[in-house]
């Protein structure tokens, strides 16, 4: 197993203090491989970062060279198997949107991440034509942040109905919004909650 | 596996495009029909769009979404361990490898380690959890084909793993067998000994099931040849499990990246050669044998120790993220967390193995029968609470 091979060692060896004990504080560390370097080779600056965080590796990209980036890391670094995609929200940040991929090599045994950032109400370019896998999980992600993929070929909502009103997982969209609004309209009472 | 996708990504797609007004008018031979969300074939409430040529399909699009509670936004507005029970209503057949998963997850991200014995009964438990869930896939998937004998038999064993768990967490279905940290109960007194007893119980059972069904003229019949997929196809569309396996893939996350203990036991990965129902089949009753043999292996070493590793009463994992994944009976069972410091997760994503694997659907069946739609939906062996959290 590559990933645990790097990760810091728990404090094991150590005697534990009469206070409860805190685990130890993992710290990113920089990651260095060749994917790295061709990453780095390529697009400079574009490449954000590349760190290593409890042993599991992953690069922040600039949006605008992520999705080449993609094909180049199926293409040409064996990672076949997009294992999901998906995304955060950070409504404080200037780009408020993460979008994560999550890709694994079958040749390699190794897991990657891909991050990007995106400003809200800006569109990605779909990776359905780099893995057919992204249908639904960029759909999943749309219905859920409201995150549009450009030359996707079924562009709608998936778990939602199609007339739901806003996108869940938004950390504007509170939890019970929707269930207060649906009482005051069918049973005309102020809240079930 | 460089070079994997061989088609043109277009093939994969599948949208009927029902709304476009061109479309409306269909081939007079062409129909379209609904199937489900109510129909006791589709494992739950799947709606499956069929575009048919007389008996022959053209094309399924899924309607899916009927079962979501909406976990991922729940969890945020919970804290790590509140939301523990709640990953056991996703894959409901399979509650204790969902909270394996979790557990293993939010540990990683902490950076704690379970104590071996911790692991070890993790191990006796989300592998008699397989079996349990393949016994249920066996006997729903021959039932729906028409083979009724398969589910008495399934459910009749199925019931001996089900009393284990009762004995042990007091549930049978949704268990929470496991904590963050390790277990919070011990192993009830006896445990050791019903385990054994259920291992040397199951094997001549397996055996009747195959008795039934793997010379079955019926069965080869209507699972054999059907709903074929390639090694390819699956890598291109993301299918993990046994799915993958029965396509000629050797990949197994137990061996791959092993998590828990599965590193100290010795056990065969199956597979398939030509990637059909059959296949998919038979790899699954091998698995059901490797699964006894990894018990057996884990209850006669079971150590002794604690069972709760030292984590603090209220969990505040570090800035950061993680994402761990497990071999769940339907395959890649992954949680992504985000953690912002405080007590309650700032985002998690459950990678579902049902949600991924359902969307190749559509290519295993494309020009196949009506009637291998079921076939196939069954083979997929998808839980649909897991499919729309």
């Amino acid at each position: 197993m590559p990933e645990d091979t790097k990760s810091p060692t728990p404090p094991s060896g150590q005697p534990h203090a009469a206070a409860p004990a805190k685990p130890a504080v993992p710290a990113t560390t920089p990651w260095d491989s060749p994917t790295v370097a061709r990453l780095k080779s390529q697009y400079g600056s574009g490449v954000q970062e590349a760190v290593t965080y409890l042993g599991q590796n992953y690069f922040v990209l600039d949006a605008s060279v992520t999705a080449e980036a993609l094909r180049i890391l199926r293409d040409e670094e064996q990672f076949d198997y997009c294992v999901d995609i998906t995304a955060t929200h950070n409504p404080t940040r200037d780009k408020q949107f993460e979008l994560i991929w999550i890709l694994y090599s079958f040749a390699r045994n190794e897991r990657i991440r891909v991050k990007t950032n995106i400003a809200d109400g800006a569109s990605f370019p779909s990776s359905v034509s780099i893995w057919p896998a992204a249908n639904w999980l960029e759909r999943e992600v749309f219905d859920m942040f409201g995150i549009k993929f450009d030359g996707h070929p079924d562009m709608k909502r998936i778990l939602l109905p199609e007339g739901w009103k806003g996108h869940p997982l938004r950390k504007d969209y509170g939890i019970i919004q929707q269930d207060q609004e649906w009482v005051q309209i069918n049973l005309g009472i102020e809240s079930g909650q | 596996m460089g070079d994997q996708i061989t088609k043109d990504p277009a093939s994969f797609i599948s949208h009927l495009e029902l709304d476009q007004p061109d479309k409306t008018f269909l081939d007079s031979n062409e129909l379209i029909i609904n199937m489900g969300p109510q129909h006791p074939a589709t494992h739950g409430v799947l709606r499956v769009i069929l575009k048919l040529d007389g008996e022959k399909v053209l094309g399924t699009e899924c309607v899916i979404g009927y079962l979501h509670r909406g976990v991922e936004k729940i969890a945020e507005h919970r804290t790590y361990t509140m939301f523990n029970p709640y990953v056991d209503r996703m894959d409901y057949v399979a509650a204790v490898s969902n909270g394996l998963g979790y557990c293993e997850a939010v540990e990683k991200l902490m950076n704690v380690q379970a104590p071996p014995r911790a692991n070890y009964i993790r191990v006796i438990l989300t592998e008699l959890n397989r079996l349990a869930s393949h016994q249920l896939w066996l006997g729903t998937h021959a039932l729906d084909i028409g083979a009724m004998t398969p589910l008495f038999y399934t459910f009749r064993d199925r019931e001996e793993i089900l009393k284990i768990f009762e004995k042990y967490c007091g549930a049978r279905l949704t268990t929470h067998a496991f904590r963050i940290g390790g277990c919070l109960y011990e192993t009830y007194d006896g445990f050791e000994q019903d385990v054994k007893k259920f291992i040397d119980f199951l094997p001549p059972k397996i055996d009747e099931y195959e008795e039934l069904l793997t010379t079955n003229r019926i069965w080869v019949e209507r699972t054999k040849g059907v709903g074929k997929i390639t090694a390819a196809d699956c890598v291109a569309l993301g299918v993990t499990g046994p799915v993958l396996r029965a396509s000629g893939v050797k990949w197994d996350l137990r061996k791959a990246q092993p998590y828990a203990a599965y590193s100290e036991f010795d056990f065969d990965i199956p597979i398939g050669q030509s990637g059909d129902t059959y296949d998919r089949y038979l790899v699954r009753m091998e698995e059901m044998r490797q699964s006894l043999r990894i018990i057996r292996q884990a209850v006669e070493r079971i150590p002794e120790g604690p069972i709760m590793a030292k984590v603090p009463k209220v969990i505040k994992p570090a800035v950061g993220e993680i994402y761990h994944s497990i071999e769940a009976p339907k395959g890649e069972l992954g949680y992504f967390i985000v953690s912002d410091g405080s007590t309650q997760p700032y985002r998690i994503r459950v990678r579902p193995p049902s949600f991924v694997n359902l969307q190749a659907l559509d290519l295993m069946v494309r020009g196949q029968l009506v009637a291998d739609v079921i076939a196939v939906i069954g083979t997929l062996d998808i839980v649909l609470g897991e499919v729309d959290r």
